[in-house]
């Protein structure tokens, strides 16, 4: 056991924190620590900087523009990236279609594709989920018929994260109704946003955001080439694909963000004859957040080495799953404090839109502390998107202890 | 204290079918009823508020003489637990319980006489501006001053923040500084001003809870003898014990929130199927539908003790009585409001379902007048509930 990093890492580290620092326009970087909305184009600029320097897609093999990193390397990059408010690189292009696509994909689909998803030219979404498929998501019902050339989708996703920025999605689609298993009758498609017969619908969430949606489609017609994988075979993919979105899950560089800025804030605001950073008590619940950070930190760093150690490549440890439980706890333990840090100045909501009910009266409240109710309200959902908190429980349960 | 009677009374339980019955009509769909309320001047239906009025809810906790139906705090618990099943948006909190409970325990009889028909019969709202943009939850961090204009009235300075419903109210009730250091406890007067009266600028917006307030200065605004409410400079017990009481009131709203909140996930876990089953037939979720419904019944029964508590006379009693409450019901409304949205899975998460606006509502009662946090640390600061034993002789 060597708990240090060697002095090549902290260099690499030092080389990552200086890219982002001077390369990420600092109007993004704060968006994100503030807690505030990005935009489709923060979230493009921000990948296409990355891109540039070839570490948008660093964890891809290498002949696809992967960085071929370390563990440690990898993980000092992704913590960094949060610590310092850069946007990740768009995740359904990244961490889910394109390794899939890298792993089960044509070599026609990935000369054509993956050079798109690297640069972010094609931002594409994920549709897995359906209306009465969420954490059973093999029961999923979305049709595709295959009529010649072309497969005929039917059906209707929901909970479509930036659908409404995407121009492909990639979809679980059920190809064979009739299958003995209903895991093997599903196929992994990518479908072109721009096909006719599909139309999406904003689902605004309890934060007054737009970032999910339902998507339908009525009859449309997807190129059989646009199959990944084979027939049947798509739940493959979406297994690999989920595994890789867990490890990514646990973002202990942006709860250690926010506890930086939870620090920052709770200075300025007054509390009895101090500040609210005074306040033992206030100051407990912090300290508290950062044992567990750091724990769950030293957890990250042991899940790391035991895959480099145990040569598991690529196949996701079951043990990643309490990345994901203790990451999201902790994402909304510290956007909890933050909003318990505005306490009644959390209260004004600024609209976003013009359709909103009600209406504002001119410039309102406390700058800083209008983004924190909306941040721990929407923060709610990371302990339900990428399989339930429950559902990692099971997995645990099942896979790691044996039950 | 009052006796200890857990039944309502038969007026009381007529109160409650008529209060009940009120709302539901009037909020047919919750989600669907505030998002058009919400678009309305003040973020609420006059009209409605004209029926709260004719059914005598607005007169209820002011006393005979003044105009009012002299009923208690039982009766308030009633109207509060149905504007939290409802998530109602009219001006209730700000008008009857700040608004009319600083009239009532600060003002004096020729005060209350003048204002309190008009509030009863629906034509005068009000609104409570206490709050500052430093003074977090403390009720004497006051920093707007009333300066004496020479002529027995005063002149007032300064802003206050997050005046819920103070962007529609016809008056405001302000507290400010008339004598002493911004965190005194003395020298706090109580005010009657006009809401468009020279000098008060009105900056309303939407809450997160979807009701409205307001970011309110005041330059240079004159007010007459007339609009002094109490003794000069001693406003802060009036303004703790009418504090006090709207922490009760709130609890009542969070509990008939809770209420909701828990009956739908519990209704949602019988209903919503996955892997072939409903999902309410997995064990781990019907431990988590218990533990809300145990948050749920420990709320319950500590409103019980604040509605007893919140007509008592002796402060620190009540005041120790509403730290409890107050904790209780933040701890619980946040567990509750939480798992429901989680257990609901990505439609908890929507705008368009209620579970979001329950919650959001709950979240907010606790910011309100001292999270969960704030009153445990005041509530072990004044002994906590139970006194020492004393060790044998
Ligand atoms: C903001 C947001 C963004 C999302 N983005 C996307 C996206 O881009 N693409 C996409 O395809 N999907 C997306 N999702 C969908 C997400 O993956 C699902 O919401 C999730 O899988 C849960 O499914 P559900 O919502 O149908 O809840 P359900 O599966 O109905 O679950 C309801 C409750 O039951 C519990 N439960 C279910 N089964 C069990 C069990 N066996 N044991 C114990 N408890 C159980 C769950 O944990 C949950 O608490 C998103 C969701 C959200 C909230």
């Amino acid at each position: 056991m060597d708990l240090r990093f060697s002095p090549e890492e902290l260099a690499f580290r030092d080389e990552v924190r200086t890219f982002f620092r001077t390369e990420v326009p600092l109007s993004i970087r704060r968006k994100v620590i503030e807690g505030r909305e990005l935009t489709r184009e923060d979230i493009v600029t921000s990948h296409k900087t990355l891109y540039k320097r070839g570490w948008a897609t660093p964890g891809w093999a290498k002949e696809w523009g992967g960085t071929g990193w370390s563990p440690i390397q990898f993980y000092m990059f992704g913590e960094e990236m949060q610590l310092n408010g850069v946007p990740a690189p768009v995740g359904f292009n990244v961490t889910m279609h394109g390794p899939v696509l890298i792993q089960f994909g044509t070599e026609a689909q990935k000369k054509h594709h993956l050079p798109r998803i690297a640069a972010c030219d094609d931002f594409w979404c994920q549709g897995f989920s359906e209306p009465g498929s969420g954490s059973d998501l093999a029961s999923l019902k979305t049709t595709a018929v295959r009529q010649g050339d072309h497969y005929i989708v039917n059906g209707q996703k929901i909970w479509t994260t930036l659908a409404q920025y995407a121009d492909w999605i990639f979809c679980l689609v059920r190809t064979d109704p009739n299958a003995p298993k209903k895991q093997l009758g599903i196929s992994y498609l990518m479908i072109d946003m721009k096909t006719p017969g599909i139309s999406h619908r904003p689902i605004v969430t309890m934060d007054g955001t737009r970032e999910i949606n339902e998507v339908f489609f009525d009859n449309v017609k997807v190129p059989v080439e646009n199959l990944v994988g084979e027939e049947g075979k798509g739940w493959d993919c979406a297994k690999y694909l989920l595994g890789n979105e867990r490890t990514g899950i646990a973002r202990v560089g942006t709860s250690k963000m926010r506890v930086a800025r939870i620090k920052e804030l709770a200075r300025i605001v007054p509390s009895g004859a101090g500040s609210l950073m005074d306040d033992p008590q206030f100051a407990e619940k912090v300290a508290m957040v950062e044992v567990e950070l750091k724990a769950l930190e030293m957890t990250q760093l042991r899940i790391i080495s035991d895959d480099r150690k145990s040569g598991r490549g690529g196949k996701p440890n079951p043990a990643s799953s309490i990345l994901k439980i203790k990451g999201s706890e902790l994402q909304q333990a510290t956007t909890e404090l933050l909003m318990e840090i505005a306490g009644p100045l959390a209260l004004p909501y600024v609209r976003q839109d013009a359709d909103e009910p009600g209406h504002n009266e001119g410039e309102v409240g406390v700058d800083w502390a209008l983004p924190t109710a909306p941040q721990y309200f929407n923060n709610r959902k990371v302990s339900i998107y990428g399989g339930t908190n429950e559902i990692q429980h099971n997995i645990i349960a099942k896979a790691v202890l044996g039950f | 204290m009052p006796p200890m009677d857990l039944e309502l009374t038969d007026e009381q339980r007529l109160l409650k079918d008529s209060v009940d019955g009120l709302l539901a009509r009037r909020y047919p769909d919750v989600v669907k009823t505030r998002v058009e309320m919400m678009k309305e001047p003040g973020g609420y239906s006059a009209a409605g508020w004209k029926e709260w009025a004719d059914q005598g809810l607005l007169a209820i906790p002011f006393s005979e003489d003044d105009g009012g139906l002299d009923q208690g705090s039982v009766e308030m618990m009633i109207v509060g637990e149905a504007i939290g099943r409802t998530l109602a948006l009219e001006p209730y909190l700000a008008t009857v319980v700040l608004g009319g409970g600083a009239l009532r325990h600060a003002g004096s009889a020729a005060q209350r006489q003048a204002l309190v028909p008009a509030i009863a019969d629906g034509s005068l709202t009000l609104a409570l501006a206490h709050q500052e943009k430093q003074s977090r939850f403390d009720l004497f961090d006051v920093g707007v001053t009333a300066k004496p204009d020479g002529a027995g009235g005063f002149v007032i300075e300064g802003e206050k923040m997050v005046v819920l419903n103070g962007d529609s109210a016809d008056k405001l009730i302000v507290s400010a500084r008339v004598s002493g250091d911004r965190r005194a406890k003395d020298g706090i007067g109580l005010f009657l001003v006009d809401g468009k009266a020279a000098g008060v600028s009105r900056r309303g917006y939407p809450t997160q809870d979807g009701r409205r307030a307001a970011d309110i200065s005041f330059s240079s605004v004159k007010v007459g003898k007339d609009g002094i409410l109490g003794e000069s400079g001693q406003g802060l017990a009036a303004l703790e014990r009418t504090v006090d009481e709207a922490i009760a009131f709130l609890a009542a709203e969070a509990v008939g929130a809770m209420d909701v909140l828990h009956e739908t996930t519990l209704d949602y876990l019988k209903t919503r199927k996955q892997f072939g089953v409903a999902i309410g037939s997995f064990q781990v979720l019907q431990h988590r539908s218990v533990d809300m419904f145990t948050a749920l019944e420990q709320s319950k029964s500590i409103l019980i003790y604040g509605t007893m508590m919140a007509g008592e006379d002796d402060a620190l009693g009540r005041r120790k009585a509403m730290h409890a409450v107050k904790v209780q019901v933040g701890k619980a409304g946040r567990h509750i409001g939480q798992d429901a949205v989680q257990l609901h899975g990505g439609i908890g998460m929507t705008a368009e379902y209620k579970v979001s606006h329950y919650f959001k509502r709950l979240t907010m009662i606790d910011l309100a007048f001292g999270n969960a946090d704030h009153h445990l640390r005041e509530l072990a600061r004044l002994g906590g509930l139970i006194e020492a034993s004393k060790p044998a002789a």
